[in-house]
């Protein structure tokens, strides 16, 4: 049995996520005085634990095993478990992806715990107490929100944290062997999405369409002014979910963009688009509708028909950006 | 063949989002009085539950509820959209209490109803968008759970599900009973027609207290608490582009753009 390791702990099956998690954690941790670990599971991860050392972590727990190669809830969730239920972390914080969401839940559960999920930010009380804030009501409001018991487990979601630099520094590698469980679900099949659109998180200019767009082809308009700007195309859930005409959209059930330049043509912009655009720099609407919301949150509105100023909006930025 | 007798269906009573206000000077929600439906998620897991009874026959679908206010018509709706019988925690003692007690308390619902194949739950919530509780669920009945589903089938005693992650989509089988949370691409719920509304208000609504699930109070204490939500400033310019020809005010906006220095290099 070791020694109880409080602190701070960071784990996701995404490395990108795990090196912003450790930067907020090292924040997190030096507040509380206290050690940064990072759980690393998998198979042949070893490499990539000593870099974590480099990124803010004092401690590295890696569990590799050639079965722990892809994630698995369920075997995945015993390890995290068993080390937590021994070592007792104060904060666990877990990267918010589609199977890290799930595993927190659970682990919370397992532990007893309270789980904040999707924090955007993430500080401590003058208690030494973790405060989570997430946006809540569909968008309508952003929650602080804290815990009344340990561990304190919250998830993060991707870029939420800047990615720290590398630092020379020293911590503790530590191999850990996990009993692994036959798990109850089999992947049986694993396809790759289609490259369009799957990192609109990281463009810097959107062009993004709602029901103003009348036809699927016009979307060649969209497609036009960003490759003016070096930017991707983007829509709201209809057209997406109704229409069928793009397979993924923005807004807070989608993708959560926070772009240098946003410019939403034809978006009446209900709340829960507005939740997944807030963070963007500079918001641009068009819209028809005088008293469409959408303007109500854009730096620059344009009443008029997107059909009419988009390719003007075009051919002026090409010229004056040549 | 399939041996599926019985779905229980994970339904939250959520505040109305799309219909919310903001007292402009404070910030504040007003959530008093807010109207409350089916939260969308919940009605994409009512709807696969119904179809997959459309493709097996006879399956029962039980709908499972906790709510401190009437839930009587929200459940109504559900009856109406194909549930065959509802059951609600009806009690003043759930009021505020959070993800951990939601599931514990849903949790011993099922254990209540008996025995089930498939429990479906929406992936997140309209309101609350934790999306925790079905993991919860599952984790209290030592269930295997498939998550974030757009596609579900059923196989004699395996439920097979295809499920969207960031970079890839997977499908996951696993044996039931198993607990399955859907996202809203799924289906398209059903608006039930005039004849199911009809039918619907003969089905059975069975309550319960939390002493009739035997719930102690201490198994839903808060272990997190909200110390405020407010709505987000907004801190836009709100400048409108005008002009006489369209030409002149793309030619506006894209100076200002360029200004702003989120164009070009």
């Amino acid at each position: 049995m070791m020694s109880e390791n409080n602190g701070v702990w960071v784990y996701s099956e995404s490395y990108d996520l795990t090196l912003e998690m450790l930067g907020k954690g090292r924040e997190l941790a030096d507040q509380l005085k206290s050690q940064l670990t990072v759980v690393m599971i998998g198979h042949n991860v070893h490499g990539k634990a000593a870099e974590l050392v480099k990124y803010g972590a004092d401690k590295v727990y890696v569990v590799d095993n050639p079965s722990l190669e892809r994630f698995q809830s369920d075997i995945y969730l015993s390890v995290l478990h068993d080390l937590a239920a021994s070592q007792k972390p104060d904060i666990i914080l877990i990267g918010s992806t589609k199977n890290g969401k799930p595993l927190a839940a659970r682990l919370a559960t397992r532990l007893e715990a309270g789980c904040v999920p999707d924090c955007y930010r993430l500080t401590v009380d003058e208690k030494g107490r973790l405060i989570g804030e997430r946006i809540t009501y569909g968008g309508n409001a952003s929650a602080r929100v804290a815990f009344n018991t340990k561990p304190q487990i919250a998830t993060v979601p991707a870029r939420a944290f800047d990615k720290p630099s590398i630092q020379d520094r020293h911590g503790q590698l530590v191999k850990l062997d996990a009993k692994t469980e036959p798990p109850r679900t089999e992947v049986v099949e694993t396809k790759p999405l289609e490259a369009s659109n799957v990192r609109i998180e990281e463009a810097e200019v959107i062009i993004s369409c709602g029901r103003g767009l009348t036809k699927k082809e016009d979307r060649i308009m969209l497609d036009e002014l960003a490759s003016v700007l070096c930017g991707q195309v983007g829509c709201t859930r209809p057209l997406a979910e109704d229409r069928k005409w793009f397979t993924e959209w923005v807004g807070l059930s989608g993708h959560k963009v926070k772009p240098k330049l946003y410019i939403a043509c034809g978006i009446s912009g209900v709340i829960q688009h507005v939740a997944g655009i807030r963070d963007s720099k500079v918001i641009v609407a068009i819209n028809k509708d005088p008293e469409a919301p959408i303007f109500e949150i854009a730096d620059y509105g344009v009443v008029g028909d997107l059909y009419e100023m988009l390719p003007a909006l075009k051919d002026a930025l090409k010229k004056m950006l040549q | 063949m399939s041996g599926l007798k019985r779905i229980i269906v994970c339904l939250k009573q959520a505040v109305d989002v799309s219909q919310l206000k903001v007292d402009a000077a404070t910030r504040q929600l007003i959530t008093a009085g807010a109207p409350k439906k089916i939260s969308d998620f919940d009605k994409n897991a009512l709807e696969e539950a119904v179809k997959i009874r459309e493709k097996l026959g006879s399956v029962e679908i039980v709908t499972l509820t906790m709510s401190s206010e009437d839930p009587k018509i929200v459940l109504r709706e559900a009856l109406a959209m194909g549930a065959d019988k509802a059951y609600v925690a009806n009690d003043v003692g759930v009021q505020g209490i959070d993800t951990s007690g939601t599931a514990y308390v849903l949790a011993e619902g099922v254990k209540k109803i008996g025995e089930f194949d498939l429990i479906l739950c929406g992936e997140t919530s309209l309101d609350s968008f934790s999306g925790l509780v079905g993991s919860r669920i599952g984790e209290l009945l030592k269930l295997p759970q498939i998550t974030s589903v757009r596609k579900l089938s059923v196989e004699g005693d395996f439920v097979t599900a295809e499920r969207v992650l960031e970079d890839a989509s997977e499908t996951v089988k696993a044996k039931m009973p198993a607990l399955v949370t859907v996202t809203r691409e799924i289906n398209q719920p059903r608006i039930p027609s005039l004849m199911m509304i009809m039918k619907a208000s003969k089905k059975e609504i069975v309550t319960w207290t939390l002493a009739e699930l035997g719930i102690p109070k201490e198994k839903l204490s808060s272990k997190i608490e909200v110390i405020e939500a407010l709505a987000p400033k907004t801190e836009r310019k709100k400048v409108k582009m005008t002009g006489e020809t369209v030409q002149e005010i793309a030619e506006k906006l894209a100076k200002a753009l360029i200004q702003e220095g989120v164009v070009g290099r």
